[in-house]
């Protein structure tokens, strides 16, 4: 870990300004992720910017019907909400797929949105990784890529985005409220949030340097089931091989985002015209132009199959 | 003492504190964190500074530079050694490679240097500051690609033979009705203990105290003055408890050398931990195997011709992993062979985890067997049992001194309701789960050592025991004290142990097993000593005293045992060492496993549902310690089974998955039901003790009642471990 100094921020703008003030300022939440990552020198900001102390710890009813979660709600708290299980069941699911009791007392919404990718060559810094060092190359290719992305992957990366509570996000086209440094606020989809890898997987959003989230938006709720499905080889506390967000209207009809694929939450809106004629149409369309390698071509019968199972669950 | 006679009755056999389901007596330490473990112990190594080990980024090659005045000159570094200004080292008899490398490497995650700082994370962060160029070198880090070039390996000691062979296997083979031929690949495991390796170091003058972690003193006492070219009386090894260990802690490790380098060169105690990263690559681990079987056997099902070749890999001078030496000794049938090879690689350093040889041997051929007795139309148990064999197969006029096979396949059946198993594979459904059961026998040979202790009695009448046997996690001081305390005739309050330190007598040691039997004979010896100075203080003849409720009696005087020490206390120390009935009988362990498992109809994720082990081990010194053994057995086995793979990466020659995240083993929620059954049985054959080594048993065989249990669930046969869904998918049928 390198030295760094350390401050707590006291309001939106000043944790915004103070960001852009410093030359490799990073903002702390949690800190389940990015500590390890410094303790490994993955992440080697010269400067941390505490923002727990900003109040963004409510969940709130909007005008328009939904909720906003400030950024600094834990996972368990988000997880525990009534009206969240109530009328988000998929995000509740989501949240309690992931990580551990201790870990989700800590994580944020935030947080979890922005945590990294668990690509094992991502956290040997002897490796080539050019998210980690663009330009040096990715080991993970021809390599150990069980757990790596099917799909919108490059020649440059092929990491997944790990997060479980980013694939319910995806599916209820949540919005998330950011605050720049010059003091500027807006809104960005969450489809728009995480980035394909590209030729510069080390830029993973479209957050501009110094711009911080404050809250997430749920749009009001949708109805319907609500089922988060994780798939993995051990019963908990693992990262999903793949998992599966639904949500299953009365008529067939629905949403569905997959997780373990990409680089960023997986969902195409095309494919859930599909819905209705089940799993195999809805992931010929979904993983259309899918590129695994040999370790994880078993990623797209597995969606497929959990998708099936899902759907079934859904019809009850 | 030595143990060169069946055991006859003796004081153990009043079973008034030995035999009893006893809490170990070093919980409530352990519970309130009072416990100290290596790296803590800083009243006696005083204002430690910190070590950080950098870790080679290449397998194989050379260090072509090495610039180290970035981190020098980093705050607070004290120290940097390497291997150039470390002076000149040896290499420990138990080390393969090299555990200061440079400038040739000889594995990934090799230590390099160790940066000495004042604080633990100046240190790290210094460490990120050595500039190591490297000319890499090309290597060898494919098991299947050297299997070609694989060679015999030397073979004796406890490796046994390469290669042997009894009868015509390939004619009695080639004329079974009835055969077998099958390949089974094991992975690359690793210990992944809770507590990594951690070692404090204190000179005073040429004189080297290390607090560490580590299950064998006086194989590590001799291997760090080896190391550092020091007489061995110079050096002490301290290590009372033990954060878990399975096998990779039974030798010397990079965290203790560096810690004694980094102390010396510092002048001041230094303390290392290993850094979790490194801990699968820079130590040892549970090497690969392909296992070649072929069992023939007539229409009954009586086996006529048994193979197994195991091929696995190491470091040059490093030895086989010996997946075939229990086939040797399971089963009936005249003509037999096994066979071993070993090819050189350049990952890091195979040897001992937890059941070598019988681990990854019984995953392959209790799936063999399985296979066959499928093929013969015959039940599993019922297979097994027709092949069962009170004598060694391979010399027939030596029979095994205790060999309940057969009755803990049968109690197992009975318990776990087996009957109503489907011997049909894919026919029972639960909703959307596929549910199996599967069975495998459990074996594993008992080792005998030579152990020893020292046994005091003081005023107070209390009898505190010294020996460097070690409690990994295990329960050796609690069972130590059962031992004691029946042994004097004293509550188990009256008895202090104290391990773990090589000032002691020396033990056993904690590994293969062989820990409890041994180590608690050492202590019986040791005690028969104190009885007769006891006795004889007291004026009793000692063939007729009795030791029971802190008195010593005989005829109608009774004399409290505290009044032999009145005017000092007194000491005995012994050993126990053993003659030849080993070799006159074959001693081993046995058991049963049954597991009851689902298979997701629809991803193939597999979770078990309930598991059983039966085990006749000799006599059950503690049940209570013993069932914790055997259930961390079984948990370690549906790890094995489903998920534990050291994934290597065959271009760079590493185990890529070097954490905790990457490398699973099973939490809670992967184990919701366990049982235990013990049979009563006690081995005068093994010591006076009678009893066998029972925590390696309780891993041999799982893995494959699980595969086992896979294919009758889903009529899917994976020869590849782990079993993770992927190798299912394919096959599955429709959801
Ligand atoms: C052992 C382990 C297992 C895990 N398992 C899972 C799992 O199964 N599923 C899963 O989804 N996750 C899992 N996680 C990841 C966990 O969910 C994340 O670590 C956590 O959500 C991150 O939240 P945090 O608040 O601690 O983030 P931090 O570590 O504080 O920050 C993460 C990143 O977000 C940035 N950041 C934080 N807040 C803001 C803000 N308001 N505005 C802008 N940037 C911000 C930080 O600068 C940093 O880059 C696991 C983590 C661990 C350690
Ligand atoms: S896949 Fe991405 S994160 Fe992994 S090594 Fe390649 S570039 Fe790095």
């Amino acid at each position: 870990m390198k030295s760094f100094t350390y401050e707590k921020a006291n309001s939106p703008a000043a944790a915004a300004s103070a960001a852009a003030n410093h030359s490799n300022a990073k903002f702390i939440a949690g800190g389940t992720n990015l500590l390890d990552l410094m303790k490994l020198e993955i992440e080697t900001p010269a400067h941390l910017i505490d923002v727990n102390g900003l109040g963004f710890d409510k969940i709130e009813p909007t005008s328009d019907g939904g909720l906003r979660i400030g950024a600094l709600v834990r996972n368990t708290t988000l997880a525990a909400d009534a009206r969240i299980r109530r009328d988000y069941g998929l995000l509740s699911r989501a949240l309690l797929a992931g990580a551990s009791g201790q870990l989700r007392n800590r994580a944020t919404t935030a947080g979890n949105l922005l945590q990294r990718t668990r690509c094992p060559y991502f956290y040997d810094t002897n490796q080539p990784c050019n998210k980690r060092k663009p330009g040096s190359g990715c080991a993970a290719i021809g390599g150990v890529t069980r757990q790596h992305a099917v799909i919108g992957a490059s020649e440059a990366c092929i990491a997944t985005h790990p997060s479980d509570m980013a694939i319910a996000m995806r599916a209820l086209d949540a919005t998330v409220q950011t605050v720049r440094p010059d003091g500027s606020t807006r809104d960005i989809p969450i489809a728009d949030l995480h980035r394909l890898p590209g030729d510069t997987p080390h830029i993973e959003t479209t957050l501009s340097s110094g711009e911080l989230i404050t809250s997430v938006t749920l749009p009001k709720p949708v109805g319907g089931t609500h089922i988060y499905r994780k798939v993995r080889d051990r019963a908990s506390y693992a990262f999903a091989l793949v998992s599966v967000g639904a949500i299953v209207q009365r008529d067939g009809t629905g949403r569905v985002a997959v997780g373990g694929v990409a680089h960023k939450p997986w969902r195409v809106e095309a494919a859930e015209a599909e819905m209705p004629r089940g799993a195999k149409a809805v992931t010929a369309r979904l993983l259309e132009g899918a590129r695994p390698t040999k370790e994880n071509a078993f990623k797209l019968s597995l969606v497929e199959r959990t998708l099936g199972a899902v759907l079934t669950e859904a019809k009850g | 003492m030595k143990f060169d006679t069946p055991a006859t009755t003796n004081p153990i056999d009043q079973l008034k504190i030995i035999g009893h389901a006893t809490s170990r007596i070093d919980g409530p330490l352990k519970a309130t964190g009072r416990a100290t473990y290596a790296y803590e112990w800083h009243d006696r190594a005083v204002k430690p500074a910190y070590g950080y080990i950098v870790g080679s980024a290449i397998a194989k090659g050379r260090i072509a530079s090495m610039d180290l005045s970035r981190a020098k000159a980093a705050p607070g570094v004290i120290a940097i050694v390497t291997a150039e200004n470390a002076g000149k080292l040896g290499k420990g008899t138990h080390n393969t490679a090299k555990l200061l490398g440079g400038p040739e490497i000889d594995h990934y995650h090799q230590a390099v240097a160790v940066v000495v700082a004042e604080t633990f994370e100046q240190a790290r962060a210094a460490a990120e500051l050595v500039q190591v160029d490297y000319s890499a070198a090309k290597g060898s880090f494919d098991l299947s690609a050297g299997r070609q070039s694989a060679a015999e390996p030397p073979g004796g000691g406890v490796d046994g033979q390469p290669k042997t062979s009894v009868g015509d296997f390939a004619g009695a083979y080639e004329a079974a009705p009835v055969q077998l031929d099958a390949t089974y690949t094991t992975p690359d495991q690793a210990h992944a203990m809770m507590e990594p390796h951690a070692s404090m170091a204190a000179w005073d003058g040429d004189r080297l105290t290390l607090w560490t972690s580590n299950q064998m003193i006086a194989w590590t006492t001799g291997d760090v003055a080896k190391t550092l070219g020091l007489p061995k009386e110079n050096v002490r090894v301290i290590s009372p408890f033990i954060g878990g260990g399975f096998g990779g802690k039974l030798f010397l490790r990079a965290d203790a050398v560096l810690a004694a380098l980094g102390a010396r060169a510092a002048n001041r105690p230094v303390k290392v931990a290993l850094q979790r990263p490194l801990m699968f690559n820079n130590t040892t681990h549970r090497p690969a195997t392909i296992q070649r079987i072929r069992i023939g056997a007539d229409r009954n099902g009586k086996i006529t011709a048994i193979g197994h070749e195991s091929w696995s890999g190491n470091l040059p001078e490093g030895r086989p992993e010996t997946a075939v030496n229990q086939t040797r000794l399971l089963y009936a049938g005249e003509n037999r062979m096994t066979a071993m090879r070993l090819a050189m690689l350049d990952l890091p350093e195979g040897n001992a985890m937890r059941a070598p040889g019988e681990a990854p041997g019984m995953m392959a051929l209790e799936i063999a067997m399985d296979e066959m007795a499928e093929r013969l139309g015959l039940d599993p148990v019922e297979f097994r049992a027709r092949n069962d064999t009170q004598v060694d197969p391979e010399h027939p006029n030596r029979p095994f001194s205790q060999r309940q096979l057969v009755e803990c396949m049968r109690i197992g059946a009975e318990r776990f309701g087996w009957s109503k198993r489907n011997a049909e594979p894919g026919r029972q459904r639960d909703g959307r789960w596929l549910v199996g059961m599967g069975m495998a026998a459990a074996f594993r040979n008992n080792l005998l050592m030579k152990s020893g202790a020292r046994v005091r009695l003081d005023r107070q009448g209390r009898v505190t025991v010294e020996t460097d046997m070690t409690d990994i996690g295990t329960g050796s001081y609690t069972i130590i004290a059962q031992t004691a305390a029946e042994m004097m005739g004293v509550p188990l309050d009256k008895v202090v142990v104290r391990l773990g330190d090589s000032s002691f007598p020396v033990s056993a040691g904690s590994g293969g097993q062989f820990g409890a039997n041994n180590s608690t004979s050492g202590v019986y010896a040791a005690c028969v000593k104190l009885r007769e100075a006891v006795t004889q203080k007291l004026g009793f003849n000692s063939a007729d005293a009795a030791f029971a409720d802190g008195q010593v009696s005989s005829g109608n005087r009774s004399v409290p045992l505290e009044q032999a020490a009145s005017d000092g206390e007194l000491v005995a120390e012994d050993s126990i060492e053993y003659g030849d009935l080993a070799k006159t009988h074959q001693q081993s362990t046995f058991g049963a496993h049954f597991v009851e498992l689902g298979v997701d109809a629809a991803t193939a994720e597999i979770r078990v549902r309930r598991m059983l082990a039966v085990c006749a081990a000799g006599r059950i010194l503690n049940p209570k310690t013993a069932r914790s053994q055997v259930i961390g057995a079984m948990t370690m086995g549906v790890g094995a089974a489903l998920m534990e793979d050291l994934v290597v990466d065959k271009r760079a020659g590493f185990f890529v998955n070097h954490d905790l995240a990457g490398y699973e083993v099973p939490v809670h929620a992967d184990i919701p039901h366990q049982d235990t059954i013990f049979l009563d049985e006690t081995d005068p054959m093994s010591s006076p003790m009678k009893a066998k080594g029972i925590a390696e048993l309780g891993i041999c065989g799982v893995a494959a009642a699980l595969a086992n249990a896979i294919y009758n669930a889903t009529g899917i046969r994976v020869r590849d471990y782990p079993i993770t869904l992927d190798k299912l998918l394919d096959h599955m049928p429709n959801a």
